[in-house]
């Protein structure tokens, strides 16, 4: 049993990401998507039987059946997916095989965030009080237990836990700030040929990124990806159905996923972590290896977790991805395209819809329209999902043929 | 004394904390395989007994990567940045996210060796094992 060939995405749809996206409720973000990835396949909204969403701050539960409703859908098959940055690819692959065990024959995959600006509030424990807090306080709804051993010592959001992976990977293996900083700046290259991407008209030297604040040490703050809103839909069909669309297929050849721990302290070593698992499984289920990729489109929260991502999926030996980057053009023109979007840290982070970018700009350049970023000739392209610091892990393979 | 995130503390995990407030640092420890287990659980994460016994553990160990916040994580820890944060794996095999004190920040190194120490939380009755400089 594989999913090789089983099902494929054959409508795309996205809200650009932007700082803030207005008075929309979420509802009226994921339909928008909706309809609209629908449409763009040419099918209609009668023939969607499937629907995956992922968690949404605000709705208590009942998720898919709230879309569902809004949207006007009735699915045979509803789902819910919660992978941090990893939910997009992981709905992908949850798509084909419900539609392979004939619980769906056409199913819309749903992300999105919004994000209003907002005055600061005084108690709401967030960034937005900064200054001075001269009180502990205790966390208000969360009982995990990050909150209970992690949270006390400052490791809280993303950015701490990637400024210790960065450092025990220079540690490891070596790597130089430069070397991080050319991943953000050929992803901004790539952004600059991408009018959807949020930072589309500004250029971006390896000088402005190590100019900018050190947040974690090592870590820039233009290494970081900056928060946005917007949402992202797929449509994944059939095989037998692909047919009836109006684009070309792109093909799912292959899927893994590996979740490997929830506190950063209880990561795997770098050379067994779930980022290889994931990935090997997925190539193998495609029977590609990682030269035959076209397009290594990476989740990209910084700029570490990309050349991590890129030897631990094989396309470059362990320890060498400094010097790899270095020496390679990632751009949409050069010998080794990543991220041909601009990534999240160019293209942006719409919450779960960020991980989803990296699935749609796969399938994009797949389908031959990715517009002046596009790859000519490209045959494979591999999407790699990320959630939490590298805990939630998943790999996709698309391809232009069955 | 510093001001923090209060651990919301559980059944499950009270003798840690209640040995902490002693001075005394603890782990549960596997009666099955031997394995020290960390964060506290309810089975043996290593072999899936659930006969687990809360032993003292000897507070030593080495950083095994770390950061320096210059940005504080939380306003709660706006006064005490650039902060130190880390993880620490001990000698009993556990690795745990903790905060390094008692040096510079900029002395902190991977690979270097540490021990417990204890520091109360302000507003609080709990007390946080945190690491020092051996």
């Amino acid at each position: 049993m594989s999913l090789h060939g089983v099902a494929a995405v054959v409508g795309v749809a996205e809200r650009a990401p932007s700082r803030y996206t207005g008075d929309e409720t979420i509802l009226e973000l994921l339909s928008g998507v909706a309809v609209d990835a629908v449409n763009d396949a040419g099918f209609s909204l009668s023939q969607v039987d499937g629907l995956i969403v992922h968690p949404i701050g605000g709705l208590p539960g009942f998720v898919p059946a709230t879309v569902a409703e809004f949207i006007g859908l009735q699915p045979r098959f509803a789902e819910v997916v919660d992978l941090g940055g990893a939910t997009g690819a992981g709905m992908v692959w949850r798509a084909a095989a419900a539609i392979q065990a004939g619980m769906c024959t056409t199913c819309l995959c749903l992300t999105g965030t919004r994000r209003r600006r907002r005055p600061p509030r005084p108690d709401a424990g967030s960034m937005s009080d900064l200054p001075r807090r001269r009180h502990s306080i205790r966390p208000s709804q969360d009982r995990s237990p990050q909150a209970e051993f992690d949270y006390p010592y400052g490791m809280l959001g993303a950015n701490v836990g990637y400024a210790m992976l960065a450092n025990r990977y220079t540690h490891e293996y070596g790597l130089t700030d430069e070397q991080r900083a050319k991943v953000a700046v050929d992803q901004r290259t790539n952004a600059n040929a991408n009018p959807a991407a949020i930072f589309h008209d500004q250029k971006l030297t390896i000088e402005d990124v190590l100019a900018s604040e050190v947040i974690c040490e090592p870590l820039h703050m233009l290494e970081i990806v900056m928060p946005a809103g917007g949402a992202a839909a797929l449509l994944v069909t059939s095989a037998d159905r692909v047919v009836d669309a109006k684009q070309s297929p792109a093909w799912l050849l292959g899927a893994g996923e590996s979740v490997t721990h929830s506190s950063f302290a209880q990561a795997p070593a770098l050379d067994s972590t779930g980022i290889g698992i994931a990935a090997r499984a997925a190539m193998a289920q495609a029977g590609v290896t990682p030269g035959d990729i076209g397009l290594a489109s990476l989740y990209d929260c910084y700029t570490i977790m990309v050349l991590l991502t890129m030897e631990e999926a094989g396309f470059c030996p362990r320890g060498s991805a400094g010097a790899f980057v270095e020496s390679h053009d990632l751009t949409y023109k050069g010998d080794f395209p990543v991220n041909t979007h601009g990534g999240q840290l160019s293209f942006g982070q719409a919450g779960l819809a960020g991980g989803m970018s990296h699935v749609t700009e796969a399938i994009r350049q797949i389908q031959g329209r990715a517009g002046d970023r596009q790859i000519a000739n490209l045959e494979l392209a591999y999407a790699h999902g990320n959630g939490g610091i590298i805990a939630e892990q998943v790999g996709l393979v698309f391809g232009a043929d069955r | 004394m510093s001001t923090r995130l209060i651990p919301p503390i559980t059944d499950l995990t009270q003798p840690y904390w209640d040995a902490t407030r002693r001075g005394e640092f603890v782990m549960q420890q596997c009666k099955a395989c031997t394995h020290t287990i960390f964060p506290p659980r309810s089975n043996c994460s290593n072999c899936g007994s659930k006969e687990l016994l809360w032993q003292p553990v000897s507070g030593k160990g080495v950083i095994y990567t770390y950061t320096i916040a210059h940005r504080p994580p939380h306003p709660v820890l706006v006064d005490q940045c650039p902060l130190a944060i880390a993880v620490v794996e001990l000698d009993e095999g556990p690795r745990m996210i903790t905060n390094v004190i008692g040096c510079n920040p900029n002395e902190v190194k991977i690979g270097m060796k540490v021990k417990v120490a204890f520091e109360a939380i302000d507003d609080s009755d709990e007390v946080l094992p945190v690491f020092e400089p051996v």
